[in-house]
């Protein structure tokens, strides 16, 4: 029987179906009967953002840490917006979330009305689908299809545009939360026949590597354990993507570190050198294949991934399987186990022979001058905030959660803070959204209450959604914001001081806030290092304050990332950094072009 | 670097005829035509009409130019779009496309005749006429219309409106 209440009403008992528990939103006209109806019931909970973004983001932090689909709620023309860039980024790293956005009454639509913006138009782009919702009859049947859009397939971020006047009037309610989608059904089962071809080929190969990325995060924690398996299975190295960080343990033997632009050596001389490669799930992104006619020049490619349209995008593989990540590798698992052909130890003990002489540059080494008054380097502070946590979580079990924003310090996060598990992780890869670290961590924490939630920021990314301190002091988000103060966009000044002959154009950080205080005027805790000998007092504090707190970490200002391949150059043209290469960076005008 | 045979094959362009079977829903064809000008792919003609009893499927054809990479990036790009349910590279087999022109001629004198006289030849129907021009009705493959143009050009061609192709497999294959 199909009942009549207020499309509010319909929304909300279609979120309910969907198990949502928790909306990240700000108010605004349009969208004031969905808060009147969220205002009458207690099972889903509003998480108020101080900016749309915002609330995208901390949609994309709780999604990333529980897989669960992240839900957003906007007013229509700027609240709508604001939320473009929380949606390009979730779109570039595939994370499930689901944006109700409020728009002017059916009536009023493509008037120029208060606070109309086409949003449906300009966020087209921007989202794996979007919908306008003209009718109260639709209500129910696009939101449920909203969240089976959102989470299948390559997962993504979908739109949904709710005139006013449809929120208002009385419209009917038919439960149906699950029928399958009428012209949208991705493959997840992979094609036996070509798994079978792969795990061929892998047996065969003298110098194999695995390379995964976020589709193996994106496919559940199983596909992470059968990462392992496979991996330990075989015996072949492993590195992962930026968005991959957490599907296999960093300190498992076989684990090379990340690749690509600044990727460890190893990992980096191995794609290059290696005679077969097995991609599950990453998609050959320019960060890292570099200069792409010099990408595994030797290898034969193996490329499973959800998205056909990935497949020879970038890269012209031998051997495509279209398939969920977890249910490729089971099956590669069960064709390893069949295949009776036994892998060339022998080709295999050589390849590792070579990686671990690769291994014994130690390109991730720094000097550290440990005397108390000494500059703290960036890389130190992130290894001792790492260790730190490690004997934290040991003493007391409590898990911990680490976003990042972008620039150096999302890199030496990234190659310092090792990782054992996936959803751990947080960090705005395809994008790069400066701005995204703090709101993420927020959304992380409202999913894990009890967990340890990091932002590891950098002074000039943090003040692009530093007004969340606000959202962080409402809801006592214990979030722990980790600067790596370097006074400088150091990410831009690298490049500067490469490519652009050492013109530090506006990259310094100018006037900046006393980080401490503006902790506490937001009811945080403010903690600062100024030196070696104060940091790890710091970080102590910080783990063990039961409040937010902002730790200013004043780090070395000159300390570039390394090591890194300049745009537009092979893998097997990386730069240590000094003292560990004296070869000068040599970026081409076409690498240039792809800064 | 001096180029394998590979990479000649893989750099030589070729066109499509791409059909597009979709849900007929608001803002469709719009996802379709920002994918290619997103993506940065070629649109050398494109039609969309429904083509099922209750008009909810809309078929679109999209003839396209491109490298064998970037044709089959099309393709899957389209694929993963939500409303659409099957994509077909019609090129790949025999097929038939076929377009309409509707042709304006104004003139008197020889001119006129020599039109009425190509027209004649190439099947076109004059479909209204004054004394001072014709509409011509052509319908054909894209080189058919195109060959009709150049000729009716110097005769007084004055304004032509064409259809875009629409295009459908041989024999019993389906979209
Ligand atoms: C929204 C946005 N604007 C601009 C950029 C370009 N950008 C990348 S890194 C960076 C500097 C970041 O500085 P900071 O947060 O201090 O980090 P650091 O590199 O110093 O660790 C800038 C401006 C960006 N990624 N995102
Ligand atoms: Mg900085």
């Amino acid at each position: 029987m199909t009942e009549m209440k207020s499309g509010a009403e319909v929304l909300l008992r279609a979120l309910k179906e969907q198990g949502v528990e928790v909306i990240f939103g700000y108010p605004g006209g349009a969208v004031l009967p969905i808060y009147d109806a969220l205002f009458q019931q207690e099972d889903i909970r509003h998480i108020l953002v101080r900016h749309e973004q915002a609330a995208v983001h901390a949609a994309e932090g709780y999604a990333r840490s529980t897989g669960k689909v992240g839900v957003v709620l906007v007013t229509s023309g700027p609240g709508a917006t604001n939320a473009v860039t929380g949606l390009c980024d979730a779109l570039l790293d595939s994370i499930p979330v689901v944006c109700f956005s409020g728009q002017v009454a059916t009536h009023l639509i493509g008037n120029d009305a208060f606070q109309e913006a086409d949003t449906t138009g300009i966020t087209r782009q921007a989202t794996k689908h979007n919908y306008l919702v003209r009718k109260g009859s639709d209500i129910a049947r696009v939101v449920h299809e909203a969240f089976q859009v959102a989470r299948s397939g390559r997962p993504g971020p979908v739109l949904v545009d709710l005139p006013k006047d449809v929120m208002v009037a009385d419209a009917p309610y038919s439960a149906a939360p699950n029928t399958p989608h009428r012209s949208y059904r991705p493959r997840t089962e992979p094609d036996f026949e070509l798994v079978t071809k792969a795990v061929h080929l892998m047996k065969l190969a003298r110098k194999p590597i695995f390379y995964t990325g976020g589709g193996v995060i994106n496919s559940g924690p199983e596909a992470s354990e059968l990462l392992r398996e496979l991996v330990r299975l075989s015996g072949y190295p492993i590195t992962t993507t930026l968005m991959g960080l957490g599907s296999y343990p960093a300190n498992d033997d076989q684990f090379l570190g990340m690749l690509g632009m600044h990727g460890t050596y190893e990992a980096n001389l191995a794609m290059h050198d290696c005679d077969l490669l097995i991609n599950i799930g990453a998609r050959f992104d320019d960060r890292v294949t570099g200069r792409i006619n010099a990408f595994c020049p030797h290898a034969t490619k193996i490329h499973v991934d959800i998205d056909p349209s990935n497949i020879n995008k970038n890269v012209k593989v031998n051997l495509p399987i279209v398939g969920d990540a977890a249910n490729t590798l089971r099956a590669m698992l069960a064709a390893w186990r069949a295949d009776s052909v036994e892998p060339n130890r022998e080709a295999l003990a050589k390849w590792w022979v070579q990686i671990n002489e690769w291994r014994a540059i130690h390109c991730l080494s720094y000097e550290q001058d440990k005397s108390p008054g000494a500059i703290i380097k960036p890389q130190y502070a992130i290894q001792r905030l790492y260790e730190a946590t490690r004997a934290h979580e040991r003493a007391t079990g409590q898990q911990t959660y680490i976003t990042t924003e972008v620039g150096q310090h999302q890199m030496w996060a990234a190659q310092y803070f090792h990782f054992d598990s996936p959803n751990r992780w947080m960090t705005s890869g395809g994008l790069g959204t400066m701005g995204y670290g703090l709101p993420a961590a927020s959304g992380v924490q409202v999913a894990h209450p009890d967990a340890l939630v990091i932002d590891i920021a950098g002074e000039a990314s943090i003040l692009m959604n530093i007004q969340e301190m606000g959202t962080l002091c409402q809801y006592r988000l214990p979030v722990k914001i980790f600067i790596l103060n370097n006074r400088y966009m150091g990410m831009v000044r690298q490049w500067q001081d490469l490519l652009h002959g050492g013109r530090r154009s506006e990259s310094y950080s100018e006037a900046l806030p006393d980080f401490v205080k503006l902790a506490e005027s937001f009811h945080a805790v403010g903690l600062r290092a100024n030196n070696v000998g104060e940091l790890d007092d710091v970080i102590a504090q910080m783990i063990a304050s039961p409040k937010a707190v902002i730790a200013d970490i004043m780090v070395d200002q000159d300390e570039n990332c390394f090591p890194m391949i300049p745009s537009g150059a092979a893998h097997n043209e990386m730069i240590l950094g000094p003292g560990k290469d004296q070869r000068a960076a040599h970026v081409s005008a076409a690498g240039r072009m792809l800064v | 670097m001096p180029k394998t045979p590979n990479q000649i094959h893989e750099n030589t362009l070729r066109q499509a005829t791409i059909s597009v079977l979709v849900e007929n829903e608001a803002g469709v064809l719009a996802r379709v035509i920002g994918l290619f000008s997103g993506r940065g792919y070629n649109i050398d003609s494109l039609t969309v009409a429904p083509v099922d009893e209750s008009g909810r499927q809309s078929r679109i054809n999209v003839v396209t130019t491109g490298t064998e990479m970037v044709i089959a990036q099309i393709q899957a790009q389209l694929d993963r779009l939500v409303p659409v349910y099957r994509v077909s590279d019609l090129s790949e087999g025999p097929h038939i496309s076929r377009e309409l022109a509707l042709i304006k001629m104004i003139g008197t004198g020889e001119a006129r005749s020599e039109a009425l006289r190509i027209a004649d030849a190439f099947r076109a129907r004059a479909i209204d006429a004054t004394t001072e021009s014709f509409v011509f009705e052509l319908t054909g493959d894209t080189g058919k219309l195109d060959a009709f143009l150049n000729l009716m050009r110097p005769l007084g061609l004055a304004e032509v409106s064409r259809t875009g192709v629409a295009a459908i497999a041989r024999g019993t294959r389906l979209i």
